[in-house]
């Protein structure tokens, strides 16, 4: 499978998670493109941590503000019922459990809900940016993810190696491969992709992995 | 009471700046960054900084401008990553760097400004931001205390302002700019549209002019974007 259809695959199938009223905030990088798909008909709020609560289109060439980007620094345009506010509002909304569900991407998650996403030891690190308030904060953690590294091993593990951005915070976790749902005793797989098995998923993650009543190709 | 100076270089005077001062520096990547002070601070030669910032700019401006001239000692950011002149300079170990994760820099601020020593925060529990710190289960949930934080000296930019110190910021170029000047010694503010008292409508200021000690309209304004993105024919949302 191509990465950039994988990641398509993921994309559409994240979107499936937004319900209309929606509060989300969506990471830089994949999470972003899951505002592509957003339903026909589904008011969904986007918010972005640097101060806006109600992300539009992309503006048209000629027509960018300086004054208005998302938490990527990429140009982008407000919508009529949008609002802005400080960092400090921002996060207190994302603290305070007023966000209804995150969308963001994954290095490793661990089947006890642990998220590694900011850090790899030895490397330049960037920074965590909001991603630590954010899986602390918000009512819904979702993670987009390929579920294997590019040699083959499961980034879906028993227990995370790199440094964690946030303990016992994931919800959901999308994958190329699967839908898997952090539970108390492992994670549930829930769904499979197009023309992948159970056995596939099973035999590309190392996390415990409890497969029942599994719907098998939903996307 | 009229507080307005006429240049970035005069604020700084009036301000005292000094070697090894710790200063904050409002903006979130380029978008509502005080430019014009900044460059102030790099004319003025001081040295072995402290800069408070969400980000170190880019290389050739922004704090990158800051970095060129290795003025900065030490940065407190949450994200640095447009920047290959901080990676050099953290990799040979000439620049100290503290990250915090983003919402708990805002509110250390805005808690330093507001006379809160520290808090709780449920944002890295269970990291290595953690470590080292008093952590305390609130209603059988973990957190962890993170301390206010303050400065010598706050720099800030907001679009318009009156000679009282009101500020009122445009769109996403608030970011940490109202927390900032709450939480230093001494603040300057930089606007584009420096106006006469009256002229704001008291319902509509963001920052109240008791926190700002001078302000000043910048003399130019370059507003760089840092990724021009825009919309494709489907119409894709950011």
């Amino acid at each position: 499978m191509k990465s950039e259809s994988s990641k398509e695959r993921i994309v559409q199938r994240a979107a499936r998670e937004l319900k209309n009223g929606f509060y989300v905030n969506l990471g830089i990088g994949m999470p972003t493109l899951v505002a592509n798909y957003i339903p026909k008909g589904m008011e969904v709020f986007l918010q972005s941590e640097n101060g806006l609560l109600g992300i539009g289109p992309f503006p048209y060439e000629g027509e960018e503000d300086p004054d208005l980007i998302n938490a990527g620094k990429q140009t982008i345009t407000e919508t009529p019922d949008a609002s802005y506010f400080s960092s400090a509002d921002s996060f207190a909304m994302i603290r305070g459990g007023h966000v209804d569900l995150t969308i963001l991407g994954a290095m490793e998650v661990d089947e006890a809900g642990n998220l590694a996403n900011w850090m790899i030891p030895g490397k330049m690190v960037k920074g965590m940016g909001g991603a630590m308030d954010l899986v602390a904060g918000a009512k819904r953690v979702v993670v987009t993810m390929q579920h294997c590294a590019k040699d083959g091993s499961s980034k879906i593990l028993k227990k995370c190696t790199l440094p964690l951005t946030g303990k016992k915070v994931v919800h959901r976790i999308i994958t190329d491969l699967a839908v898997m749902d952090v539970m108390p005793d492992g994670l549930q797989l829930l769904e499979t992709a197009e023309g992948v098995s159970v056995e596939a998923v099973k035999k590309a993650t190392e996390a415990k992995l409890i497969a029942m009543d599994v719907k098998v190709g939903t996307y | 009471m009229d507080k307005s100076v006429k240049t970035a270089k005069e604020a700084l005077a009036k301000a005292k700046i000094r070697d090894g001062m710790t200063i904050m520096v409002g903006g979130f990547g380029l978008c509502g960054i005080p430019e014009n002070l900044i460059a102030a601070l790099r004319d003025s030669g001081v040295k072995n900084l402290t800069v408070i910032s969400n980000n170190a700019g880019v290389d050739d401006f922004g704090l990158g401008l800051l970095l060129q001239t290795r003025q900065i000692k030490r940065m407190v950011s949450t994200y640095v990553g447009e920047n290959a002149t901080f990676e050099k300079q953290f990799l040979d170990g000439s620049l100290e760097l503290e990250f915090v994760p983003q919402g708990t820099f805002a509110e250390r601020i805005r808690a330093g400004g507001a006379g809160i020593p520290a808090f709780f925060t449920p944002a890295g529990v269970g990291t290595v931001i953690a470590e080292g710190k008093e952590t305390r289960t609130f209603d059988g949930k973990e957190y962890v205390m993170e301390r206010g934080l303050r400065a010598d000296l706050a720099l800030v930019k907001a679009y318009r302002g009156d000679k009282a110190g009101n500020l009122v910021y445009r769109k996403t170029a608030r970011n940490f700019n109202p927390m900032m000047a709450t939480a230093s010694d001494f603040t300057i503010a930089e606007v584009e549209e420096l106006v006469e008292i009256g002229q704001i409508n008291s319902d509509n200021v963001h920052t109240p002019g008791i926190y700002v000690d001078l302000i000043l309209r910048g003399e130019k304004y370059e507003k760089r974007i840092e990724q021009r993105t825009n919309r494709p024919k489907s119409g894709a949302r950011a």
